[in-house]
C-alpha cells in the first residue's frame, strides 16, 4: 500500500499550531508550533518554517528558524538552512547546508558517561602521524 | 573511561557514524593539539563545545554523536563577512557582547580555528575576553595562528576533522576580509591574559597551534 504524504503547497501559509499523524511535506510558510511526533517532516526547497519543530525525523532542504526536535533523525540537506537549536540523536549536515545554534545529540535513555577519576584519558598518538607533523615546540 | 573506550562504546550501541568525504585538495595537516584538546573535553560527562567555525557535518557527526559534547556552531566567520559587506567592521565587537550570551563558566572547550587571524587587535581582544569568561576552569580554548602574511585571495578556512582528530583538512573558501596581522606570541599571551598555555606547537605549515586551559 502507497503511504499517504500530505504536502503544503508553495503559496500557502499557516499561523498557528500544526499537529499531524501521517508524513508532511511543507513548501508553503509556517509560523508557530509543527508536531508530528512519530512520523516524517519534509521541508522542501521552497519552506520556509518561523517554529518550533518536534517530529520523528525532519529533513530540510528550505529554511527553518526555531528549535527542532527529532526522536530520530535531522537532515538538512544542501542548501538547506537552520538556524535554532536542534535536539535528535542523530544528524547529517550536508556540504553546502547553513546552520546556526546548539546541537544535542544526547540519547534519551543513554547509559551515563564513565567519568575518570583523575587526570584527562591520554589520547594515544599514532607514531606515524606523529612523525609526519614533525611539530616543534614553539617557546611561548 | 578514556576517550577511544568512549568512542567505540558509542560506535558499539548504534549504527555508526558516516563521515563526509573531505575533497582530496584539501590540504591535510596533521595535528598534535587537537587531540590534548579532545583529551580535555571526554573528562567531562557531556562537554559543552562553542565552534566558532562554519558548520561542517562531519566535525557535528565527530564531536556530537561520538564524543557526546553538545555543541554551539557561532560560524563567526560568516558574521564577520557580513559585517565587512555592510562596510561596519567596527561594530562587530559590539555584535560580539549579544553573541556570547553563556552564562559565565558553562563551556567546556572553544574551538576557535584561525579566526583571531582576521580581526584587528582591539576587536580580538574583546572576543578574547568573551572566550574567557564563559570557559570553565580547567576548560580548554584551541586556537591556530598563521605565521605569515595571507598572500593572494582572501580566504577563510573550514577545518575539517580527519582519522580521529589525528589529521585535520583545511577547505579554503572565498572571504572579504583578510589576515589582519601576524600575532607575536607574546601578544596572543597578552590576549588570552586569564588563560595559561598547556600546549603550542609549531607545525610544517608554519601554522602555530596553541591549546589555552582555564586555570582552576
Amino acid at each position: 500500500m502507497e503511504k499517504d504524504i500530505v504536502n503544503i503547497g508553495k503559496s500557502v501559509v499557516i499561523k498557528g499550531e500544526l499537529n499531524g499523524s501521517e508524513d508532511l511535506t511543507i513548501e508553503g510558510h509556517v509560523e508557530g508550533t509543527i508536531q508530528l511526533r512519530d512520523h516524517v517532516l519534509t521541508i522542501g526547497p521552497n519552506g520556509k518554517i518561523k517554529a518550533q519543530v518536534f517530529a520523528k525525523a525532519v529533513i530540510v532542504l528550505g529554511e527553518v528558524h526555531g528549535n527542532v526536535t527529532a526522536s530520530e533523525k535531522v537532515d538538512i540537506r544542501d542548501n538547506g538552512s537552520v538556524e535554532g537549536d536542534i535536539v535528535s540523536p542523530r544528524i547529517a549536515i550536508a556540504e553546502g547546508a547553513h546552520f546556526k545554534g546548539s546541537v544535542d545529540m544526547q540519547r534519551k535513555g543513554a547509559a551515563p558517561q564513565g567519568k575518570p577519576a583523575a587526570a584527562p584519558a591520554p589520547v594515544p598518538q599514532p607514531q606515524a602521524a606523529a612523525q609526519a607533523a614533525a611539530p616543534q615546540r614553539v617557546g611561548v | 573511561m578514556g576517550l577511544l573506550d568512549r568512542i567505540s562504546s558509542r560506535r558499539g550501541d548504534h549504527e555508526p557514524a558516516v563521515f563526509q568525504t573531505p575533497a582530496a585538495s584539501d590540504p591535510l595537516f596533521s595535528t598534535k593539539a587537537l587531540r590534548k584538546f579532545l583529551s580535555c573535553l571526554t573528562s567531562r560527562e557531556q562537554p559543552v563545545l562553542i565552534d566558532l567555525g562554519p558548520v561542517v557535518g562531519s566535525n557535528i557527526a565527530y564531536f556530537g554523536e561520538q564524543l557526546g559534547c553538545k555543541i554551539f556552531v557561532t560560524d563567526l566567520f560568516a558574521d564577520l563577512d557580513r559585517f565587512a559587506r555592510e562596510g561596519r567592521v567596527e561594530g562587530f565587537a559590539d555584535y560580539l557582547d549579544k553573541k556570547f550570551t553563556q552564562d559565565s563558566a558553562s563551556v567546556d572547550g572553544i574551538l576557535c580555528w584561525d579566526f583571531i587571524d582576521y580581526l584587528d587587535k582591539p576587536t580580538a581582544a574583546h572576543l578574547a575576553m568573551h572566550l574567557t569568561r564563559v570557559l570553565r576552569p580547567e576548560g580548554a580554548l584551541l586556537g591556530f595562528f598563521g605565521n605569515a602574511a595571507q598572500n593572494g585571495d582572501s580566504h577563510y578556512n573550514k577545518f575539517i576533522v580527519a582519522d580521529e582528530g589525528v589529521n585535520l583538512k583545511a577547505r579554503a573558501y572565498p572571504a572579504l576580509r583578510r589576515r589582519q596581522s601576524v600575532l607575536l606570541n607574546r601578544d596572543i599571551i597578552k590576549l588570552f591574559s586569564g588563560l595559561r598555555v598547556s600546549d603550542s606547537f609549531l607545525l610544517k605549515n608554519n601554522q602555530r597551534e596553541i591549546l589555552f586551559r582555564k586555570p582552576a
